[in-house]
C-alpha cells in the first residue's frame, strides 16, 4: 500500500513540475513586439524615460519590495489599500533625447492577473505634462509576463543572480482591442483628443538584488489630425450635477 | 504502481490548474466606498489629503527644502512654471485609499492649468481638469475628463478646496485638501 502512495505523491510532484514547465514555455503567451501604432497614418509622439528607480525624480512603493524607494527618505506606500502600488515621477525625453516634460506614473498589481493565461497584469496610469504643448492622461493595462519570462526569471536562474542581454517588448495590453492604451488630452495642443498609446520596455540588465539596472521605457502616443473622428468623440457635454458652494477660506495651495 | 504514478501526474496537473484558477494571484485590499447616492442616480464621494503628512512629493523650482529630502528637481527652464505634487488620498473615514498627482502649470498664452489624477488601486483612476480660478466661496471646480475601470463610464464634476486645521492640539495638521466628486453614468450608457 505504501509504495502506491509514494508513487502517487511522486507522480503529483512530476505533474506540478510539468505544469510549471508548460506555463513557462507556452508559446501561445509570447508577446507581440510589433507596436500596433507602427502602421498608423497619424503623427506619433515618442517619449523616453529610464525605468530604473534611481534615475527617476522619485520612486516609491511599500518599502519592502525588491526595488528600493528613491530618494531614501520618500514617503512609502505601506497602507493596506496601496501596498501593491508604485508611484514614480520622472523626466520625459523626446525622440532626440531632449527634455520634453514630466511624467507621473501610478501602477498597481491587477486582480485580473492569471498565470494560466500568461497574464501578469498591472493597471497603470500616466499623468504627463509637456510644457508648451499640453497635458495627457494615459490609462492602460500592462502585461509583464513576457518580461518576467525573458528577463526576471533568467536572472534568478543565473549563478550570478543577474541578467544581461537585449530584450524589447510592448507591455501595454489594453484596454484597446489591439493592445493599446487609452489617451485623453487635457490641455494645450492635446485638449480634447481621445487616442491611443503603447508603452514598451527595452531591457539590458537586471539584478536579483537591485531589480532593473538598465531598462528604458518608451511611450508611443498617436496624435490624430484635427477634424478626425477621434476628436469628435471627446466633445461631450458634462452632466448637470452641482455642488453647493461652501463658505470656506480661499484656496491657498 | 505505474498506474498510481500516472494518476499522480494527472492529479498534480489538475490540482495545479485548480489552484491557479481559484486562488487569486493578486488580492487588492478594498476599503468600503463611502458613496452618497443622489436622486438623479449619480453619486457623491469625498476624498481628502492631510497636509503635510500625506504629501509624497512637491516638485517645484527654487524650493528651500526639497520634499522628499534628496529630490533633485530639474533646473531646466522648461520646468520653471510647473508645480507637481504627489499625495496619498483618504476617504471620509480618514483611511488611505489611493494616491494622487496634482500638476499646476502656468501656460503663458495658453492659460494656466490645474489637473488631478486620482489612482484608487482596487477601483480605477480618474483624470480631473480644474478651472484655474477659484470661484466665490474659495473652491475650485473641475470636470472628470477620463476614467478607468469603474470610472470609465462616468461623467461629472469635482471641487477642490483648502480647509485650514483649526485644532489646537500638537499633532494638528496644517490643513487638508478636500476633493468632492459628483459622478453620474453617461446617458448613452444607461
Amino acid at each position: 500500500m505504501m509504495k502506491y502512495v509514494i508513487s502517487l505523491i511522486i507522480g503529483m510532484l512530476v505533474g506540478i513540475a510539468a505544469l510549471v514547465l508548460m506555463l513557462y514555455f507556452n508559446p501561445l503567451t509570447s508577446q507581440n513586439k510589433l507596436s500596433p501604432l507602427s502602421v498608423t497614418d497619424n503623427d506619433v509622439i515618442t517619449l523616453h524615460y529610464s525605468a530604473v528607480a534611481q534615475d527617476s525624480l522619485i520612486y516609491t512603493n511599500d518599502g519592502e519590495s525588491q526595488v528600493d524607494p528613491h530618494p531614501i527618505k520618500v514617503l512609502q506606500l505601506w497602507e493596506p489599500a496601496i501596498r501593491l502600488t508604485r508611484a514614480m515621477a520622472t523626466v520625459l525625453l523626446d525622440s532626440r533625447g531632449q527634455t520634453a516634460g514630466i511624467g507621473i506614473k501610478f501602477s498597481s498589481d491587477s486582480e485580473s492577473s492569471n498565470i494560466l493565461d500568461g497574464a501578469a497584469i498591472v493597471d497603470s496610469v500616466w499623468h504627463i505634462y509637456l510644457p508648451g504643448r499640453g497635458s495627457l492622461f494615459i490609462g492602460q493595462s500592462e502585461n509583464y509576463w513576457s518580461y518576467l519570462r525573458k528577463v526576471v526569471i533568467p536572472a534568478y536562474r543565473s549563478s550570478g543572480d543577474n541578467w544581461r542581454g537585449t530584450w524589447y517588448g510592448n507591455i501595454t495590453s489594453g484596454p484597446g482591442a489591439l493592445g493599446t492604451a487609452r489617451v485623453v488630452g487635457g490641455s494645450g495642443d492635446f485638449s480634447g483628443i481621445d487616442t491611443e498609446a503603447v508603452e514598451a520596455l527595452s531591457a539590458k540588465a537586471y539584478s536579483v538584488e537591485l531589480g532593473p539596472v538598465a531598462i528604458d521605457g518608451e511611450l508611443l502616443i498617436e496624435i490624430p489630425r484635427r477634424g478626425e473622428p477621434d476628436n469628435a468623440a471627446t466633445e461631450e457635454s458634462i452632466g448637470s450635477l452641482r455642488i453647493d458652494p461652501p463658505d470656506e477660506p480661499s484656496y491657498s495651495l | 504502481m505505474f498506474k498510481s504514478f500516472i494518476a499522480g501526474i494527472l492529479l498534480g496537473v489538475a490540482l495545479g490548474v485548480a489552484a491557479l484558477y481559484y486562488v487569486p494571484a493578486v488580492d487588492q485590499v478594498r476599503e468600503q466606498s463611502m458613496i452618497e447616492v443622489k436622486p438623479n442616480g449619480g453619486n457623491t464621494e469625498s476624498f481628502h489629503i492631510n497636509v503635510p503628512i500625506d504629501r509624497i512629493m512637491v516638485g517645484a523650482p527654487n524650493q528651500q527644502v526639497a520634499l522628499p529630502l534628496g529630490l533633485e528637481w530639474p533646473s531646466n527652464n522648461l520646468f520653471a512654471g510647473i508645480r507637481a505634487e504627489l499625495f496619498k488620498i483618504r476617504n471620509a473615514k480618514d483611511i488611505v485609499v489611493g494616491v494622487a498627482s496634482r500638476v499646476a502649470a502656468s501656460g503663458g498664452e495658453r492659460g494656466d492649468i490645474i489637473e488631478w489624477v486620482l489612482h484608487l488601486p482596487a477601483r480605477g483612476s480618474v483624470y480631473l481638469t480644474m478651472q484655474p480660478e477659484a470661484v466665490i466661496g474659495g473652491y475650485r471646480v473641475g470636470e472628470l475628463r477620463a476614467g478607468t475601470r469603474e470610472f470609465s463610464l462616468l461623467q461629472g464634476q469635482v471641487t477642490e478646496r483648502w480647509i485650514v486645521d483649526t485644532a489646537a492640539s500638537d499633532d494638528a495638521t496644517a490643513g487638508r485638501i478636500e476633493l468632492k466628486t459628483e459622478f453620474v453614468g453617461r446617458l448613452e450608457d444607461q
